[in-house]
């Protein structure tokens, strides 16, 4: 195994990862991408998550980690789903077209 | 790369790269099994349907529209500010030795099984109650108009 790695790494690389998500989900348009930087925010969590059960030697970090990869999966099939019924109807995945509810 | 490829295909394989980057660091944590469920839930499954969608729309072309550039540099500054932030709440903290409490059996499957059936016992079964409710979700959205 690797040795030196501290736990403050960990929580750099997540901070890092975070916030390359959430600056992605501020500045593009594209709804697809946008599910993909919120996909990449989960993995920061549960990065860090995995990092801290490792740390305090604990396996509920990890069962945790499993519970939210299933909200991910649930949450990325009900999106896409939402998503690819907003194309059929606008043929557009724009964010900023998006501004009405009904038509 | 994720953020700022303008063909979302290129996006999709970058994020690809990442979570197997993600699942190394998993394995370097003594975290073996969460590893290879990562590598089959995310680059298998979730990052298919993504490729799937995208296919289905033929969105691989380059003209997508962009924000403008002010709001870019909006989003820019603000995740600069937020790194900068974090960054400066996490650099006084204590260097732990993450490696030297490691302990090689925590993330097995044996071990994970006992925890999960044990104590989690409750949320796992609202875990797929939740799995279940979101393919009939799904599935009601993804077809055709109900006459």
């Amino acid at each position: 195994m690797i040795n030196g790695i501290s736990i403050n790494m960990y929580l750099m690389l997540s901070t890092i990862l975070f916030i390359i998500g959430a600056v992605g989900v501020m500045a593009r348009r594209n709804t697809i991408i946008l599910f993909m930087c919120i996909e990449l925010m989960l993995n920061a969590v549960n990065l860090l998550m995995v990092a801290f059960s490792t740390l305090h030697n604990d396996s509920n970090g990890q069962v945790f980690v499993f519970f939210i990869m299933a909200v991910a999966a649930a949450e990325v099939a009900v999106g896409l789903a939402i998503l690819s019924m907003i194309y059929r109807n606008i043929k557009s995945i724009d964010t900023d077209l998006l501004t009405k509810l009904k038509n | 790369m994720v953020v700022f490829s303008r063909n979302p295909v290129n996006s999709v394989l970058y994020l690809v790269l990442t979570f197997f980057c993600i699942a190394g660091h998993y394995l370097i944590m003594n975290a073996q099994f969460l590893a290879v469920v990562h590598i089959a839930v995310y680059a298998g499954a979730i990052m298919v349907l993504f490729l799937f969608v995208i296919m289905l729309m033929n969105l691989n072309q380059e003209s997508e529209p962009q924000k403008s550039p002010l709001l870019k540099l909006i989003a820019g500054v603000a995740g600069g500010l937020f790194l900068f932030v974090m960054v400066g709440a996490l650099k006084g903290t204590e260097q732990i030795n993450l490696t030297q409490y490691g302990h090689s059996d925590i993330g097995l499957v044996s071990n994970l099984g006992k925890v999960l059936f044990k104590e989690f016992l409750f949320p796992f079964e609202i875990v797929s109650v939740l799995l279940l409710s979101a393919l009939v979700g799904a599935i009601m959205l993804g077809k055709k108009e109900i006459k």
